[in-house]
């Protein structure tokens, strides 16, 4: 009895790992490094964890805790509150309804895939955070922003994949 | 158990990718509303904020800390490095800071006697309170640093925000462990201020970038790359004569400035803090009788009042 009972809390507590992962990221990103090259503008690591999980455990992602991390993301980068939360779900929802697609994919197709959502991800906060301020935000600063989360994404999807051979398979 | 599962599952398959559907609709058109609401009714959405950033501000205070333990180590290293070539520099700058001592010295004493044949009463004299930035929200869509300090230990809404080298930003909310600071080349971020030299009055106005432009110019004005820029008290916001930074380049596409802090690398800030609303009320001239209201005893009073309102 006592040993199911902890194998089920042990299954629970690993199936929530994904969500406290994307939470890491969220309080990550914005702690301050000081480091001049970074600091300019900083990745959008959250993204990398929603579009990873929505590829590989979606179930482990619900709607709810894709909302609830888009507006800590918010929250924590001082935008308006609402803004990441909709790019977010909107990744999630673009990624599932492809899941077919991307079964089975090697890594350079999954990256690539990465690279097109998160370009419609970049656009669509840059369009609503012009909209909101009802100013043009310079597309500089959120082109680099974009290539850089790019950057960052072999080594975050690495580090999740190994995660998920290692805690999730039996989950 | 097994075989009921299959028919159970054919009735509850469809109903629930239908309720995933309904609840994505749902969560998207919430986000809308909040956006929406946030830029109707600002005070909820920022309540929310403040409390959400004082939940998280302990998390980030302990994560901060050894990362700039680091930082430090690292930069000490660094400094060793041209320990020599700073000496010099150093040494170069004390002949030349000596001599600005001695012009110093004279003004003083020529401005107090000036101040004291005009009877003038010194604004109000500021108190600081240091704090440790624990987040560092600058991107390409907002510019902003969390504080590890709050209204219990005085911070207040649109206080001026500084570091040694100069303005860098103003406190935009305030929670019971944490403020936001929006910094001044934020996009939201207009600040009065005058050219150093030729006192003309504009308007700084951030644009997400490093540089920060001129807006609002007096017609005719005349301005050059390298001049200072400063705060000019207009408004009531920012005491005068804080230091901005300088005029960076001037061209059709406007006036840039280059602000003297650099804000990649801002660890701790003074937050300036003038008591209550002293900076909004003008300061009483020769006009008023300066012994109804002692200038000495002004500020002191005040920041008594402060302290005891949280």
């Amino acid at each position: 009895m006592r040993p199911a009972y902890w194998r089920r809390m042990d299954v629970a507590a690993r199936r929530l790992t994904p969500f406290g992962l994307t939470l890491i990221l969220v309080v990550l990103n914005v702690v301050p490094l000081h480091v001049p090259a970074l600091a300019m503008v900083f990745p959008v690591l959250p993204l990398i964890a929603i579009y990873h999980w929505a590829i590989y455990r979606p179930e482990l992602m619900p709607y709810y805790a894709v909302f609830f991390i888009g507006l800590l993301q918010d929250i924590l980068t001082n935008m308006p509150i609402g803004v990441n939360a909709l790019v977010f779900l909107g990744v999630h929802g673009a990624v599932i309804s492809q899941s077919r697609f991307f079964t089975g994919k090697s890594f350079a197709i999954v990256w690539l895939g990465f690279a097109l959502v998160a370009a419609a991800a970049t656009l669509a906060n840059w369009v609503l955070i012009s909209v909101y301020n009802m100013a043009l935000i310079s597309p500089g600063a959120v082109f680099f922003q974009y290539l850089l989360t790019l950057g960052c994404f072999p080594f975050f999807a690495w580090v999740f994949l190994r995660w998920q051979q290692t805690f999730l398979e039996h989950g | 158990m097994k075989f009921r599962l299959h028919p159970v599952s054919q009735v509850t398959a469809p109903i629930k990718s239908l309720a995933q559907r309904f609840a994505l609709v749902g969560f998207i058109a919430l986000s809308f509303a909040m956006m929406l609401s946030g830029k109707a009714d600002i005070s909820l959405i920022e309540r929310i904020r403040v409390q959400a950033s004082d939940a998280v501000a302990p998390i980030l205070d302990a994560i901060s800390r050894p990362v700039a333990t680091v930082t430090e180590i690292a930069d000490q290293l660094e400094e060793l490095s041209q320990i020599q070539a700073e000496n010099t520099r150093l040494k170069k700058d004390r002949a030349q800071l000596l001599q600005w001592q001695t012009v110093a010295r004279q003004l003083e004493a020529e401005n107090k006697a000036l101040r004291g044949l005009l009877k003038f009463s010194p604004p109000p004299k500021a108190t600081y309170i240091t704090s440790r930035v624990i987040a560092n929200a600058v991107g390409a869509f907002a510019h902003s640093l969390l504080l590890n300090v709050g209204a219990p230990d005085g911070v207040k809404k649109d206080q001026a925000v500084t570091t040694g080298k100069g303005l860098i930003g103003r406190i935009a909310s305030v929670g019971n462990r944490s403020s936001w600071v929006l910094l001044i080349t934020d996009l939201n971020s207009r600040i009065p201020v005058v050219i150093e030299s030729t006192r003309t009055r504009a308007i700084m106005a951030g644009n997400n970038s490093d540089r920060p432009r001129l807006i609002h110019l007096s017609p005719g004005a005349m301005v050059s790359p390298g001049e200072r820029i400063i705060t000019s008290g207009h408004g009531g916001v920012f005491p005068p004569g804080l230091a901005i930074g300088t005029v960076s380049s001037v061209s059709d596409s406007g006036i840039e400035i280059q602000p003297f802090n650099d804000r990649r690398r801002v660890e701790y800030v003074r937050i300036l803090d003038f008591g209550d609303e002293s900076l909004i009320r003008p300061a009483p001239f020769s006009s008023s009788p300066s012994s109804a209201r002692p200038s000495s005893g002004r500020p002191s009073s005040a920041r008594k009042d402060g302290k005891k309102t949280p």
